[in-house]
């Protein structure tokens, strides 16, 4: 095993063992740091696959924005911890037994593919030509994804000024 | 030289199953919203072992779509449980049982 593979192997666990806590926790701020940890994780793991720019914004995009965007709410909200779902037996068994065979054939898939077993090479993918690549082939696509930012961003506004609205005239109604 | 192809998608595999487990078992809101980030990640990561194991750009160039659609859903998605929360004052998803104001 290369110095390579004892990094993805090291990442890995690294990886499963803060998401599976982030899951786990009962008070959500923990759960929140301990998922910046995996996403960190996630952005080494881009890098080491050779994906540099993707491993920078995963940084900035999933471990800076979206994160913070969940402590903003969770401080702006008064979220009381809360437990896991118990369902009974006769409710998880079903899902259970389903997800078992689904495991099954998966590892079945994945080992039994002769292609997969090759120990990929490294490679590196410099910014400078991903960005070429994205928008002399993907320039529709791009200027799609920004159509549906502006979209999300004017009904997370929509979402935020109706209530204002409502609010206001429900206080007029009462007084 | 790093791993093979398999071990990367079992890795990726049992990421999103964490994350399957986050969106169904937890009663909170917000962590199911998490779990669905934990699985656009771990799709990711496929994505990209994918484009690293064919030597094709494309799979990197979708990685970058998921983070934007990630950013997309997560947006309207807490701007959706705060306008709930606004409304019951709780954020089990449990007590969204009625259809109407």
């Amino acid at each position: 095993m290369t110095v390579y593979g004892a990094v993805f192997y090291i990442l890995a666990g690294v990886i499963l063992i803060a998401t599976g806590l982030a899951i786990t926790r009962r008070n959500l701020v923990h759960s929140i740091v301990y998922l910046v940890i995996s996403f960190f994780g996630s952005a080494m793991l881009y890098y080491l696959f050779g994906a540099p720019l993707l491993a920078a914004l995963e940084i900035i995009i999933y471990a800076g924005a979206i994160m913070v965007l969940f402590l903003f709410i969770i401080m702006m909200l008064r979220v009381e911890p809360s437990a896991l779902r118990k369902p009974t037996l006769r409710q998880w068994l079903p899902a259970g037994v389903l997800g078992l065979i689904y495991v099954a054939v998966a590892i079945l898939v994945v080992t039994t593919d002769p292609g997969s077993q090759t120990i990929l090479e490294t490679a590196l993918a410099r910014p400078r030509v991903f960005g070429r690549f994205l928008f002399q082939r993907y320039w529709l696509s791009v200027e799609i994804v920004s159509f549906l930012l502006l979209i999300a961003l004017v009904g997370a506004l929509y979402l935020g000024k109706a209530f204002v609205k409502e609010g206001g005239d429900q206080k007029e109604d009462q007084s | 030289m790093i791993v093979p192809y398999s071990h990367i998608l079992m890795f990726a595999g049992i990421l999103f199953a964490m994350g399957i487990f986050c969106a169904v078992a937890r009663r909170n809101l917000i962590m199911m919203l998490i779990g669905v980030e934990i699985m656009l990640n771990a799709a990711g990561l496929a994505f990209v072992a994918a484009a690293l194991r064919w030597q094709q750009l494309e799979g990197q160039v979708f990685v970058l779509f998921i983070f934007a659609i990630a950013a997309a859903e997560v947006s309207v998605g807490l701007a959706l449980i705060v306008y709930a929360y606004r409304r019951t004052g709780s954020l089990d998803p449990e007590t969204y049982n009625i259809l109407r104001w």
